[in-house]
């Protein structure tokens, strides 16, 4: 398997530069609308772009998309529906020129390795979320893909059908020999499969480091809610917070002006022990406060309170570096 | 009526529905009452009749499949493939289907008539004119239901979902495995619908095939056209005749529109 | 606000007057109308008639020209009309049946012959040379179709035509197109098509003589106008323009 150096513009969507090694998994994140499904889509060949993914001596973006080698898992899944689960896992290797019954040997293989086998005579209605999308994601690597694509996999499951599959992806990504991209909202999904982040915003690479690098120091509002950090840009620098590190009061606090909002409680929930208030400070802060404090308070959707944090919790870097590649 | 659910039907909708049933059914179903039946037995075992109806349906199932060798490649040009005069070309396939059938016929004679544009070189060529035979017949179908199956064909195949399409091309498939495993099959109640309204529009053809093809028993003489002229002489066993083809039609389309129809739509 | 209402109101009532003016047929102003139902062969000449007929009697005749069959049928149904001219006696017979003829006159035959393109490419110079060539006549079932059976019977003729027309016209295009050889047609035709075709007269054909007949209906608005039309067709002016058309008497 070969290096990925990748450098593509989808006009007027995403401009994304991007290396990678064999075996990792890198996933892209980002808000609705940033460019990446229009990064999926330019590498798989369905978006017109520009510039090059090269592959070892091929330049995937001067192929037509049927020769680039590139497995796809879609947002919708987009198994075909007049085919059986064992059907569309052997389209790959069929359309490929593999004989049909040894496509379907490899099929069942995988199939079984992801715990469906029993289902190869199974038609994709006729399929749950959770196997559907294992189907899915074996008709992506059943052709042997020199790169995998994942869009949202885990998108529209039960929360323990997802971390379930989670498990499963994790297992088989690491046996898997060439590079995944996988676009996902979640977090979770960022933080236990990824060897590294890519955070695209509006169209361009916010920041780019490992999952750990990229969770402490978000420097999009888009990460740092992901993983409930307060960031905020202050000319060339990036400040970030914990809402553990948050003080609310009702009255003015004494303290450096520097560090003091105030606003109003949008939102108040649950969040393990405590109790993660949203308020809308100017810009959007979070504060965990103690369910008594809550109450004492009286601090519920409308309330005025005054927001405070002691500098030295404060995590300052600069805007200016995008990261580790 | 079972309960609905959605609550009962708005008087609005079955109004005029009941109105089209009106239309559409009250002609036919006086026809049968005025037909006599010891006349329409009488019909039946006559060898004109037999030889019109087997050719009726033989030439149409001929056009119907013709239309669909060369109807099917053509939707999916028109609803796949982007080129410049597209929707003029998607227009101008429609024409026959608005044409006048004698125009059509006409139309049809210029071209491939025995004096025509290409039917004359053809008949100095190999002594063959489509006129006066058979494959004029099919030919003159073939020209107006033709159109019917194109469309038919191309809307089920636009909405059919060009997604599958992409990930079948994402998964190496060339865009011709594309179209044998993927596209057709998913459009396959699209284009059963199409060959029916082929086969029945063909069934129906008469001013078309009597201007290009002309009349004679057994090679060209459909059922439209012998009813057409037994008419001019006995409007009893016109209707006889007509009944006939009704009830022919109205089996074939029955049984097709619950194999083809009934099964792959909600 | 008021006064638009009086102009309204006021143009409103005029209506009816202006159309007072329009009642008694359009065109003519106290002049009669006239319906005449007739066999197709017969369109030249009458429609030659009708503007003598116009001139001299101020009043406008309406045609309506199809098979002899179809006009029986619906004049026997009561369908409006003044005359009938009928190509045969069996469609005359339908209207005296159902009561509707006046009195029924003869007043033209009509003959088969053979047209050919001009250049007659299959040469055809008489029935005994259809055989071979490619060429059409009417069905069976229309008057012209029993007249050109009729014939072929008589002389013995058993070779096939290439195609059974539904009326007298589509024989007739089918030659002028140049799709036919030759075809059988009316005398009449083949001089209303003139130089589009070559007329080969048929040795004989006398004996198979196509009669044409003409009544007034009883439905007619207007008999007086009705007889005034059959007494034109009558005439020697009538006559003359039926021979010329190629008519027998």
């Amino acid at each position: 398997m070969s290096a990925l150096d990748l450098d593509v513009v989808v006009p007027d969507r995403v401009a994304v530069a991007l290396t990678a090694e064999p075996g990792e998994v890198v996933a892209v994140i980002g808000p609705n609308g940033a460019g990446k499904s229009s990064l999926l889509g330019a590498i798989s060949g369905l978006v017109p772009a520009e510039g090059h993914v090269r592959l070892d001596e091929r330049d995937l973006l001067r192929l037509p998309a049927r020769e680039r080698n590139v497995g796809i898992v879609f947002q919708d899944r987009v198994l075909f529906p007049h085919l059986s689960a064992l059907e569309n896992v052997a389209f790959g290797p069929r359309s490929r020129g593999v004989h049909r019954g040894e496509a379907r040997t490899v099929a069942r293989d995988w199939l079984e390795r992801l715990a469906i086998g029993h289902l190869a005579a199974r038609r994709p209605r006729e399929l749950s979320g959770g196997q559907a999308q294992r189907v899915a994601i074996a008709r992506a690597l059943a052709h042997q893909p020199d790169l995998l694509l994942l869009d949202e996999p885990f998108a529209g499951l039960d929360v323990s059908v997802a971390a379930g599959l989670r498990i499963e992806l994790t297992r088989h990504l690491a046996s898997y020999d060439g590079i995944t991209l996988l676009v996902t909202h979640d977090a979770i999904d960022a933080l236990t499969l990824a060897d590294r982040v890519l955070v695209i915003d509006e169209g361009a690479v916010a920041q780019i480091g490992t999952p750990g690098d990229v969770a402490a120091r978000p420097r999009t509002e888009h990460v740092a809610r992901l993983v409930g950090l307060n960031v905020i840009r202050d000319a060339d620098r990036f400040r970030c917070f914990s809402p553990g590190a948050v003080t609310v009061s009702l009255a003015r606090p004494e303290g450096s002006a520097r560090n003091l909002w105030r606003g109003s409680v949008l939102s108040a929930a649950p969040h393990g022990d405590a109790i993660r208030l949203l308020v809308s400070a100017g810009p959007e802060l979070i504060a965990d406060v103690t369910p008594a404090a809550t109450r004492e308070l009286g601090l519920e959707p409308g309330r005025e309170v005054w927001l405070s944090v002691k500098e030295t919790a404060v995590d300052t870097y600069s805007v200016a570096t995008g990261g580790d590649r | 009526m079972r309960h609905d659910p959605l609550g009962r039907p708005p008087v609005l909708l079955l109004v005029p529905a009941g109105l089209a049933v009106l239309v559409l059914l009250l002609p036919l179903l006086v026809m049968v009452a005025s037909t006599d039946l010891p006349g329409l037995l009488d019909q039946l075992r006559s060898e004109p009749l037999r030889e019109a109806l087997w050719l009726s349906v033989t030439t149409s199932t001929a056009a119907m499949l013709v239309a669909l060798v060369l109807g099917l490649p053509l939707a999916w040009v028109l609803a796949r493939v982007r080129f410049r005069g597209r929707g003029l070309l998607r227009a101008l396939v429609t024409v026959p289907m608005v044409l006048p059938p004698v125009v059509a016929g006409i139309a049809l004679r210029t071209a491939f008539g025995r004096s025509g544009f290409l039917g004359e070189p053809l008949l100095e060529a190999t002594g063959f004119a489509f006129p006066y035979t058979t494959w004029g017949v099919v030919l003159a179908h073939v020209f107006v239901a033709m159109p019917f199956v194109v469309i038919s064909i191309e809307g089920a195949l636009r909405s059919a979902g060009a997604q599958y399409d992409a990930a079948a091309a994402t998964l190496g498939a060339s865009r011709w495995t594309t179209f044998r495993r993927v596209t057709v099959p998913l459009a396959l109640p699209g284009i059963a619908a199409g060959m029916v309204l082929g086969w029945a529009r063909s069934l129906g053809e008469f001013g078309a095939t009597i201007t290009f093809n002309g009349n004679y028993p057994g090679t060209t003489q459909t059922m439209p056209t012998l009813i057409y002229v037994t008419r001019q002489s006995d409007t009893d066993a016109a209707l006889a005749l007509s009944l006939v083809m009704l009830l022919v039609s109205i089996i074939v389309l029955v049984a097709l529109r619950e194999r083809w129809l009934g099964t792959g739509t909600t | 606000m008021k006064q638009h209402l009086i102009v309204a109101a006021t143009l409103t009532l005029l209506l009816p007057l202006a159309a007072c003016g329009d009642e008694g047929g359009d065109g003519g102003d106290g002049g009669g109308e006239l319906t005449v139902l007739a066999a197709s062969s017969l369109t030249d000449v009458f429609e030659e008639l009708a503007a003598t007929f116009e001139d001299d009697h101020d009043a406008e005749v309406d045609f309506s020209f199809a098979s002899s069959t179809d006009l029986a049928e619906q004049v026997a149904d009561g369908a409006p009309g003044d005359v009938l001219a009928t190509a045969d006696e069996t469609s005359m017979q339908v209207a005296e049946d159902a009561g509707v003829a006046g009195e029924v006159e003869t007043f033209a035959t009509n003959v088969l012959v053979i047209v050919t393109p001009p250049d007659n490419p299959a040469g055809v110079e008489s029935l005994a040379d259809l055989d071979g060539a490619t060429w059409v006549r009417c069905a069976d079932e229309v008057p012209c179709g029993r007249v050109a059976l009729g014939l072929l019977e008589d002389n013995e003729i058993t070779a096939a035509p290439a195609s059974l027309e539904e009326d007298v016209r589509s024989t007739l295009d089918k030659v002028i197109s140049g799709e036919a050889d030759a075809g059988l047609v009316y005398a009449t035709d083949a001089v209303a098509a003139g130089d589009d075709v070559a007329t080969i007269q048929i040795p004989g054909a006398e004996s198979r003589l196509t009669s044409y007949f003409l009544t007034t209906l009883e439905q007619s608005e207007d008999a007086d106008l009705a007889q005034e039309w059959v007494d034109l067709v009558l005439s020697d002016e009538g006559l003359q323009i039926l021979e010329e058309a190629g008519f027998g008497s």
